[in-house]
């Protein structure tokens, strides 16, 4: 937990989307709803195409934070807006999310504030997200 | 056509009780490819002093997405999951789930505002043990569109 000192900067982490990553989320949490896997169904709800779930995006900013925090149970609170969707096209090589981090402060009951820039294509995917971490080791 | 006001404040019948599953946990780590092997391998979750494997962090939606849907599809409410866009989550958790909780989560309606002919409704959700013991507290808002005419 060293590096997690106020004003530090953590990432990149990127990450690849592909349909067959939604597919599978969708397996995995139960969130079947169509726009996540017909452009059909996607593009008469008015998006460009096949949109990545929020909550998958939402996971892979999580599983950037635990990465720099060493700790896959860290995370005690986790806010994010939605703010543009992850438009996953149907090819090899899908969209690529990144993950930055900025240290906000460390208090000494181990509580440490990351806030998160999330973007797809220069784009910011999430907005006003943020993660709150507490560590036992602290 | 906008909601009714009225359904602020209402709180849905708590989900059908669910024991979570090691399966499931790992199911949902490969998913978003969240390899630590604290979701994946028991002995290693007891070691790092776990009751048995851990969910990663947003895992509770799994739970709290069945009280959503079911709050969206009661005839009252009446959304078609297609029609709506999901605009923000938070989770503020107790501890992770762990496989072998019993779990069922209770939905509230926080807020509710129309703007542009799009419904913003906010829900809060409680995930609980059978015990009654909380685990995580998973708040949803979710953007409405009414589609047009003819779609």
């Amino acid at each position: 937990m060293s590096k997690l000192v106020a004003g530090a900067a953590l990432g990149p982490e990127q990450f690849r989307v592909r349909r067959a990553d939604l597919i599978r989320y969708a397996a995995a949490s139960g969130d079947f709803n169509p726009i996540h896997w017909s452009d059909r169904v996607a593009r008469a709800a008015g998006l460009p195409g096949v949109i990545a779930h929020g909550m998958y995006t939402m996971a892979l900013a999580a599983r950037a934070v635990t990465t720099w925090s060493g700790d896959p149970t860290s995370i005690q609170d986790f806010a994010v807006r939605f703010t543009k969707p992850v438009v996953v096209p149907d090819d090899d090589d899908g969209a690529l999310v990144e993950v930055l981090g900025l240290v906000k402060d460390a208090d000494e009951d181990g509580r440490t504030r990351i806030d998160l820039t999330v973007t797809c294509d220069g784009q910011r995917v999430l907005g006003m997200a943020g993660a709150t971490l507490v560590t036992a080791d602290a | 056509m906008s909601l009714d006001p009225g359904l602020v404040g209402r709180v849905s019948p708590p989900t059908p009780l669910v024991a979570v599953s090691r399966a499931q946990i790992a199911a949902f780590a490969d998913a978003i490819g969240a390899s630590d092997r604290v979701h994946h391998d028991a002995e290693i979750a007891r070691s790092a002093g776990h009751a048995d494997v851990v969910a990663p962090t947003t895992f509770p939606i799994v739970v709290a997405f069945a009280a959503l849907e079911a709050f969206l599809a009661d005839p009252e409410v009446g959304i078609e999951l297609r029609n709506v866009v999901h605009a923000g989550q938070r989770f503020a958790a107790t501890r992770p789930v762990t496989a072998g909780d019993v779990v069922s989560a209770v939905l509230r309606v926080e807020s509710l505002r129309t703007i542009a002919g799009t419904d913003i409704i906010g829900t809060c959700t409680d995930i609980t043990t059978a015990q009654g013991e909380h685990i995580c507290t998973a708040s949803a808002t979710v953007a409405h569109r009414t589609p047009e005419p003819g779609t």
